[in-house]
């Protein structure tokens, strides 16, 4: 039982480890969590055009940070070229549409799939690769993707620097919708299928092993976990999530280019994590807010140096909120329980 | 009964009355009485930032109109986003611009890989995407994109243009190209070889660089050893800069041609070195600041005392600052002829009908022709040889499609 698990994790996990996320099993969060999806509904029926589209780019963001928090929040491995995953989505999904005329709603699983293989495959010879090591090995993954995207030879497929237009799709069955609307609560659809997935599967036994193997790997193999297995599952997993954002991504945006998916964007999701908050589920989508957002308005603030205003906002936040947004949260919840 | 009648027949008349008064101004989006809104995306940054200049005097230029009373009394709102030359940053550039800032049109927007990216989102959201600063073929496509519209004279006919003169001048010459890899150099090099026709196998070497490269020094090592006597340049500004210096320092002396694009004495010739450039050929359709032929031509004196009254901390002499105020000014002069009916419908009409549209920026002879069949804007261009101050025109101009 959850609670049995929770109390034994208690004794056993050094303290100050966060617990898989705990299920809302009061009243109070079920219906907060409703008027959340409800309000999520209505969003694209209250918002111009620009902001739907900046609303749906927050659901792609935390779908992806989902992805990388699976791997680095709840399994301890280190990622800084999680954009090269969001990239094989993108092209993925790009390159069915474009070229082979496969519909949407197709492509986004069918790049989940690809990532997943991909994920898993590099998963493998990372096993032998711990912290740092393993963090360098994904940073050479993000460094190198964007120019094998240009790679000559690719480039019937890629469309080299100029990358791939895409078109917008429309809403079917001749609802009464913008394309931006239709296009937001697919992928508030999508991303919601997500979230639920990745509840359920941190709260089952691979959960629970991912959990134990980030916090104690050697005691976790000798109560029988298989390390290298679901290690290697966790990079696929995290890699499908993080393809499937790519994916939405490519078709939100309309467009694909070498230049969308620098390491700069691999820095950016793990940012997210952290300011989101590690291992927890609503942090991937405070964090995915935040890296929509900030970037926008330190610019507003100033024109002259943005990133330094978005370090300095960075750096205010991890002073004031070492364990993230979510650990905020969680911290003040506490102290008003 | 009566009573209805009575304001039926008021209602009819407040709306006839009202509408004459209605149909006097249309406005747009981003327009009201006092201002219009315009925007672009323009390399400030990246590798190709010399070409920042554009946009630089664009915004001078609009400030002089604005001090000078506006266009129809309306002040002109320039919104110009930094795009780094880089396509997926021109997509949220002019997505911002379009459903955020909301205006009126695009336009003078800089790269052919850059448009491309955003050219079938403007055109299904009939936005008008003028005078783009990039001669692509695509641009002048009027049945499938009609709210796109290209400036600079076509890369294809270009180098139709430089291959004929090659075929003219040097029959058996074996001919080696350096071009970029985007659709930029591509579309000159499709160009340069159909102008061949059947002796494209002249070419003996073809190498490609990508824009992001740090330098063109080992694809100018491989073309020289390939034994060519004509190399051809379909690059950019740096790029220019490296091989005009590479291809000297190797000791190699081929007939050179260079892109007109990148022919800029200030931004090009003189990193590279000024005597290492001489006898390049290029196209050139406007004039040359620094060329003896316009020395007492009023237009330089205009020009002159205009960058020195808003770009005083600019280097006047640079050419770049020409072709940037010719957009300019066209783009004036659609606004002007909209009257008050400026909606993007009539913005669009307006650029499509120019008609002998002469500016004195513009070579003696050149005049901007638009029509709804063929938005090619320059239909001729003057043959022009580097002789170590200027580039000296050589012959007539070339009448071009």
């Amino acid at each position: 039982m959850a609670s049995d698990y929770e109390s034994v994790a208690a004794v056993i996990l050094p303290a100050g480890s966060s617990v898989a996320a705990k299920a809302p099993s009061s009243l109070r969060s079920r219906a907060a969590l409703a008027a959340l999806l409800i309000a999520a509904c209505a969003l694209p029926f209250v918002l111009q055009n620009y902001h739907i589209f900046q609303a749906t780019m927050v659901l792609v963001y935390a779908v992806a940070l989902l992805g990388l928090n699976l791997l680095t929040g709840y399994n301890g491995q280190i990622s800084l070229g999680h954009g090269a995953f969001y990239a094989i989505g993108a092209y993925a999904a790009a390159i069915l549409m474009d070229r082979f005329g496969v519909p949407y709603w197709l492509s986004v699983p069918a790049a989940g799939a690809c990532c997943l293989a991909v994920g898993f495959l590099f998963g493998l010879p990372a096993l032998k690769l711990e912290g740092l090591y393993l963090a360098l090995a994904t940073f050479a993954l993000g460094m190198a993707l964007p120019q094998l995207l240009k790679y000559k030879h690719l480039e019937a497929w890629t469309g080299g620097v100029g990358g791939l237009v895409l078109t917008k799709p429309e809403a079917p069955f001749a609802l009464p919708l913008d394309p931006d609307q239709w296009l937001y609560l697919f992928v508030l659809a999508v991303t919601v299928l997500m979230f639920v997935v990745a509840r359920n599967l941190l709260h089952g036994s691979v959960g629970r092993a991912m959990i134990a193997i980030r916090d104690q790997a050697m005691a976790a193999e000798t109560m029988g976990i298989n390390n290298a297995l679901c290690k290697s599952l966790t990079f696929g997993v995290s890699a499908m999530y993080t393809g499937v954002a790519g994916a939405l991504g490519a078709i939100v945006v309309q467009f694909v280019a070498p230049e969308s998916f620098t390491i700069f964007l691999s820095i950016t999701l793990l940012v997210g994590v952290v300011v989101g908050g590690l291992a927890s589920i609503p942090g991937a989508l405070y964090g995915a807010v935040f890296i929509q957002f900030i970037p926008n308005i330190a610019e507003k603030i100033s024109k002259a140096a943005p990133w330094a205003i978005y370090g300095v906002i960075l750096i205010a936040l991890m002073f004031v909120m070492p364990t993230g947004v979510a650990g905020a949260i969680r911290a003040v919840r506490a102290r008003f329980a | 009964m009566t009573k209805i009648w009575k304001a039926f027949v008021v209602v009819v008349c407040a709306t006839v009355l009202a509408m004459p008064a209605q149909a006097q101004k249309k406005y747009g989006p981003g327009v009201s009485d006092t201002e219009i809104k315009i925007g672009q995306t323009m390399a400030y940054s990246g590798p190709a930032s010399s070409y920042g200049a554009l946009g630089k005097v664009q915004a001078a230029y609009f400030k002089m109109i604005n001090e000078q009373g506006g266009i129809n009394g309306r002040k002109i709102n320039f919104i110009s986003l930094d795009d780094a030359f880089s396509p997926p940053k021109t997509v949220e550039g002019v997505r911002r611009l379009i459903e955020q800032e909301n205006v009126l049109a695009l336009f003078g927007m800089i790269g052919t890989a850059s448009n491309a990216a955003v050219h079938r989102y403007v055109n299904s959201k009939k936005i008008p995407h003028l005078f783009i600063t990039s001669g692509a073929t695509k641009w002048n496509d009027p049945k499938d994109f009609p709210w796109t519209l290209p400036f600079y004279p076509s890369y294809h006919s270009e180098a139709v243009i430089y291959a004929k003169h090659i075929l003219a001048t040097k029959p058996g010459a074996k001919i080696a190209v350096l071009f970029q890899n985007d659709d930029y150099g591509k579309d000159y090099l499709k160009g340069f070889k159909e102008g061949l026709g059947a002796k494209a196998n002249m070419i003996v070497a073809e190498a490609s660089y990508e824009l992001s490269d740090p330098t063109v020094d080992s694809q100018i090592i491989s073309l020289k050893a390939s034994g060519a006597d004509v190399l051809v340049q379909f690059i950019l500004n740096k790029a220019a800069a490296q091989a005009i210096r590479k291809v000297h320092d190797l000791g190699w002396r081929p007939t050179r041609y260079l892109s007109s694009t990148s022919t800029s004495i200030a931004a090009v010739l003189k990193p590279a070195g000024i005597d290492k450039a001489v006898g390049i050929y290029s196209l050139a359709w406007y004039k040359d600041p620094v060329a003896k032929q316009w020395e007492n031509d009023p237009w330089l004196k205009e020009h002159q005392a205009f960058m020195k009254k808003y770009l005083p901390q600019d280097d006047a002499t640079q050419s770049t600052y020409v072709p940037g105020v010719l957009i300019a000014q066209t783009m004036v002069q659609v606004l002007k002829a909209c009257g008050d009916e400026l909606t993007r419908e009539n913005v669009l009409k307006q650029a499509t009908t120019l008609k002998d549209l002469q500016f004195p920026g513009l070579l003696p002879g050149i005049k901007l022709n638009t029509s709804p069949a063929d938005y090619a804007m320059l239909h001729a261009l003057q043959m022009v040889q580097f002789d170590g101050t200027q580039w000296a025109r050589q012959g007539e101009l070339m009448s071009v499609k």
